[in-house]
């Protein structure tokens, strides 16, 4: 029987939750016997070749590629998974959602001390090229169908570990009190 | 000797004195009701609901029910534990509840209340509301964005001649904390550090403290909310 195959993205995060993917240590090596792995940071492969059976969404929804990457992976991807509190709740760039976009923009790219002598032309990315900026920073459950949630940030590599294991196999997952923190 | 009532909390036959309320005779013999709002000696506001019991089939909060013979008490039922997890998700919806930037995660109730209840992500859209820092004061800051309005602080801070430190501005949803500066500012350090510790969330903070306490020590990394109330019995 051919193994799981599972796909992971990172949107608006830091990475931080793929770091803590790679905290399972020395697991590692029975988690390439127990799944395969298609598009993913980890790898390298860039678009979709096959149907996943599990996708691990890091991230939440900040521009419109994001969103885009993300009905991708609802689409390739028969369970989807919201890995850490940015895929959550939006997380730390969601700091930014009670704030016009306007106002964010001219901060970054006019206003801001490191940009502020730097641009006299007071250019505001603007390229058909780049993705469009979302008026807020979505959830991902608030775009897509999310099945399940990890919460964490990042979520303790045991969690990630325990609900990989509980999904390829079956079992029940087990949630330990130490292992679910928001933080 | 005052009297002594008997009750039941899900079957458990309790005692208490009488007058006692009902929060404060479950933890006596050893059974947690969860509260937010609710501080011991402070009179009760009622105001969180997280206390929410059935008493003799009736829904009423704990802190502000004084028990009495004969009560049959259900607190740990599937219904009641499911409101309690409504009520802790409508909370983090309605605030901006940032745990991985907030200087009171790991030692915030509310945030132990998710893990208690073990919320992986709430059932109700995010609402992102615009609220208020008041960083006016010298040894505290207000960060209206985690304040579950529980009015602990409005209810137990005072200054030396009595007058209330914290107040209620607004009404319904505009309702929010304020904090009188003046009375603030003639704070002692260990008074502003107790309006912090008052606060179940990280919404009065302390100045120049930021995160003191590393993860792994902090109050709820290792314990559910509520343990050492369930553990002295277990003890005895």
């Amino acid at each position: 029987m051919s193994k799981p195959i599972v796909a992971t993205t990172s949107l608006a995060g830091c990475f931080g939750c793929h770091m803590s993917i790679l905290d399972i240590d020395e697991r590692i090596l029975q988690l390439i016997e127990l799944v395969d792995f298609n598009k993913s940071p980890v790898d390298d492969i860039k678009e979709f070749t096959t149907m996943c059976d599990i996708g691990l969404i890091e991230g939440g929804c900040c521009n419109s590629e994001n969103v885009h990457v993300l009905k991708d992976f609802r689409k390739n991807c028969k369970i989807l998974v919201s890995v850490g509190e940015c895929a959550i709740m939006g997380g730390l760039p969601a700091l930014r959602n009670n704030i016009p976009i306007e106002e964010c923009l001219h901060e970054a790219y006019l206003n801001g001390p490191s940009t502020k002598d730097a641009n006299p032309d007071k250019i505001l990315p603007n390229n058909e090229e780049l993705p469009i900026i979302l008026d807020k920073v979505y959830p991902c459950h608030e775009i897509v169908k999310i099945d399940y949630y990890l919460p964490g940030c990042p979520p303790r590599a045991d969690l990630i570990w325990n609900a990989l294991v509980a999904l390829v196999t079956g079992d029940e997952l087990k949630l330990p009190y130490e292992v679910v923190k928001f933080d | 000797m005052n009297d002594q009532v008997k009750f039941t909390i899900d079957g458990k036959q309790c005692t208490a004195e009488k007058n006692t309320n009902l929060v404060e005779a479950a933890k006596m013999n050893g059974i947690y009701i969860p509260t937010l709002c609710h501080l011991e000696g402070v009179k009760p506001a009622g105001s969180c609901r997280i206390c929410n019991v059935k008493i003799n089939g009736r829904f009423m909060t704990a802190c502000t029910t004084l028990v009495v013979d004969g009560m049959v008490i259900e607190s740990n039922t599937n219904e009641i534990q499911e409101l309690r997890k409504i009520i802790i998700e409508t909370l983090f919806v309605s605030g901006n509840h940032f745990c991985p930037a907030c200087e009171k995660s790991g030692n915030c109730e509310l945030q132990a209340m998710g893990y208690k209840y073990q919320m992986m992500v709430p059932r109700f859209p995010y609402e992102f509301e615009e609220k208020e820092v008041d960083a006016k004061t010298t040894k505290l800051y207000i960060d209206r964005n985690r304040c579950i309005l529980c009015k602990r602080c409005v209810r137990s801070i005072k200054s030396k001649d009595g007058k209330s430190i914290f107040a209620i501005k607004g009404r319904g949803h505009k309702a929010v904390i304020n904090i009188d500066h003046k009375l603030a500012n003639q704070m002692t350090d260990e008074e502003a550090m107790h309006a912090m510790e008052t606060c179940p969330v990280g919404s009065i903070l302390r100045k120049e403290r930021g995160y003191v306490d590393p993860i792994g020590s902090r109050k709820f990394d290792h314990k559910p909310i509520g343990s050492e109330i369930e553990e002295t019995v277990t003890v005895k």
